[in-house]
């Protein structure tokens, strides 16, 4: 289902990172179009 | 390479109900209704009920943070016990003393009631004698006239901050109280580690800072070195220093590089020192509120550590035994984890299980839970268990007694470098000579990302090792 | 969500045609979640940044929810997520999400 599509990646710190997220994405045949990663502490 | 050890760990915590509307989160948010602003207020703790506040008595030594009683803290909370044997927690009307007492350039203006009581409440103090009292006195002003001047802020009723440029960002009032808190904090641990231990403050060659406040002017925003600022105001007449910048992760590359420096005989006694971050207080005052607890956020913590030759029997630093995060090494919490708690102890045959204690981020999760950011030491420490699981070190089954018995819960304030294995200093210490544990590792995280500059986080650990003597 | 991502996340839908975006979230807890899929989705809860209100009704995914995993190359979900989708509690997270995607 991310084959082709463009994905937003909006990770935590604490949980899976922006960048974890998108390397996961773009394996799938993603384009990334926009990384982030939270932090709440 | 020859061996160091800590020898010596003291933090403190100023209780500072007042200040605690100037935190980056309450001074935004709080002018948008005066409802809030009256709950708020409502809400503020007294020093007994933050003295008394398990947490806070487990910050200066009077609890071991696995000893903690069952939560609600507050509902479990012994008597208020101002000291421990780290340091003390100290009420605001002397805290706002002590700023005016490390106050090198007359910025704040106390009124003089508030002068003279927190001159009066510190001269009884057991390290009066270190503090400037007359610089206290000096601080006395006509705040309202203070007040009104361009770009002063009001702090409490008795006390205003002014600027030091009003076109410069980087010497707004706000800024310069923070970097005062955090010498403060910072001076008064390193005042409590110099008479606990009862070094020599001559001894101390250099001292570093690990904390995250910003020091500087327009022309160099991030100039730093609290460091010498504090050595200063602790009396270390013979020590020079200079900051560790690495958020929240700051403290374990301070040390390592501090344990360099004295395993290479460049220097013979470094401190590694940190104040609190006046921007958290109230992060998370909106959760509080909507469900009816104080503001827990009230507090600003301070340490200081000292790291000589090896005495034969403080803790070594193992230097051989230091975790990094790489900039190959991939994002998630797990691999960073990977990086800091698998990685140096497979390099040196140990199992996950060698170790005794792992600190790690250590964020007291009362004050994290109700605002939704959940509980971080106990997502650390499953992450750290099912790592080992993992690797085959513990059977899956296992997991939550890892957890239980070399994690605990947090307890630090919601201060970044604090609560990023830090605050388990004096604690390891006592548990690798007095207590029965052989190996503590220390694992501090940092999140880069937040200064735009990358999307990395980083974190270092190192191994702390009981010593077995000469 | 932090106010400069609310703001990157609407122009990307302004930029790109919406059937093509994907969200995918890496929270820890199914609170932090639900905060960050409302976003995308039905707008900012907190009515703090440029998604207030905004009703974007982007496709939204917790990385962990099966149908993500399943896309993703053993090898690389083994070295970017590893362990985390243990450590998390992958089910709520995913629960949690589709309950919010479907309001899309």
């Amino acid at each position: 289902m991310l084959k082709g599509k463009k994905v937003i990646a909006v990770g935590e710190r604490d949980g899976i990172s922006g960048p974890a997220i998108a390397a996961c994405a773009k394996a799938a045949g993603a384009e990334v179009v926009f990384v982030a990663t939270e932090c709440f502490v | 390479m020859p061996d160091v050890v800590i020898s010596a760990a003291s933090q403190v915590l100023a209780h500072v109900p007042s200040l605690a509307r100037h935190g980056s989160k309450p001074r935004r948010e709080l002018p948008k209704s005066a409802e809030q602003v009256e709950k708020f207020a409502a809400a503020l703790r007294s020093f007994d009920d933050a003295a008394a506040y398990p947490p806070h008595q487990a910050w200066i030594g009077n609890v071991h943070p696995r000893d903690l009683p069952a939560r609600p803290w507050a509902d479990n909370a012994g008597a208020p016990r101002r000291t421990g044997r780290f340091g003390e927690v100290m009420p605001e009307e002397e805290f706002l003393g002590l700023l005016a007492a490390v106050d090198e350039f007359e910025l704040l203006a106390l009124s003089p009631e508030t002068a003279k009581a927190a001159a009066a409440a510190l001269a009884g103090h057991p390290l009066a004698k270190a503090f400037d009292l007359d610089r206290i006195e000096k601080a006395a002003d006509d705040i309202e006239a203070v007040a009104a001047e361009p770009k002063a802020l009001r702090l409490t009723d008795g006390a205003v901050m002014r600027c030091a440029q009003a076109d410069d960002e980087s010497l707004s009032a706000h800024v310069l109280i923070d970097n005062l808190a955090a010498k403060a904090t910072a001076a008064l641990a390193l005042l409590h580690l110099l008479e606990r231990s009862g070094i020599d403050p001559a001894s101390v060659d250099y001292v570093l800072g690990c904390g995250e406040e910003a020091i500087g002017d327009r022309y160099q925003r991030g100039g730093g070195n609290l460091a010498k600022a504090v050595a200063e105001a602790a009396g270390l007449t013979e020590a020079s220093g200079a900051d560790v910048k690495n958020f929240c992760a700051a403290f374990v590359p301070a040390l390592v590089v501090a344990s360099s420096l004295v395993s290479a005989g460049v220097f013979g006694r470094v401190a590694v020192i940190s104040g609190g971050s006046m921007a958290k207080l109230g992060m998370k005052f909106q959760g509080h509120l909507a469900k009816g607890l104080p503001i827990m956020e009230d507090v600003l913590g301070g340490t200081a550590c000292l790291i000589e030759a090896d005495d034969g029997r403080s803790p070594r630093v193992r230097l051989d035994v230091v975790g990094r995060h790489r900039v190959s090494a991939g994002g998630s919490a797990a691999e960073v984890m990977k990086a800091l708690a698998v990685e140096p102890l497979v390099r040196h045959g140990m199992a996950m299980t060698d170790v005794d204690d792992y600190a790690t981020e250590l964020h007291n999760p009362e004050i994290t839970e109700p605002q939704g950011s959940g509980n971080v030491p106990e997502r650390n420490y499953r992450t750290i268990a099912a790592l080992s699981a993992a690797k085959g070190d513990i059977d899956r089954t296992d997991i939550a007694s890892f957890v239980a018995e070399r994690g605990m819960p947090g307890f630090a304030p919601t201060q970044g470098h604090l609560a990023s294995a830090l605050c388990y200093v004096p604690h390891a210490l006592d548990r690798l000579t007095t207590g029965d544990a052989r190996k503590v590792l220390l694992l501090a995280k940092g999140s880069l990302f937040l200064g735009r500059m990358c999307q990395l986080s980083d974190g270092m650990s190192v191994l702390l090792e009981r010593n077995e003597g000469r | 969500m932090d106010l400069q991502s609310q703001e990157s996340i609407l122009r990307a839908s302004q930029t790109h045609d919406k059937a093509d975006l994907v969200v995918l979230l890496g929270s820890p807890d199914p609170e932090s979640a639900s905060i960050a899929a409302e976003t995308v989705v039905v707008g900012d809860p907190s009515f703090a940044g440029a998604l207030a209100g905004a009703q974007l009704g982007l496709l939204t995914y917790h990385v962990l929810e099966e149908e993500v995993h399943a896309d993703i190359p053993d090898d690389v979900w083994d070295a970017q997520i590893g362990v985390m989708a243990d450590v998390l509690e992958a089910g709520a997270l995913a629960e949690t999400v589709a309950a919010i995607r479907a309001q899309a």
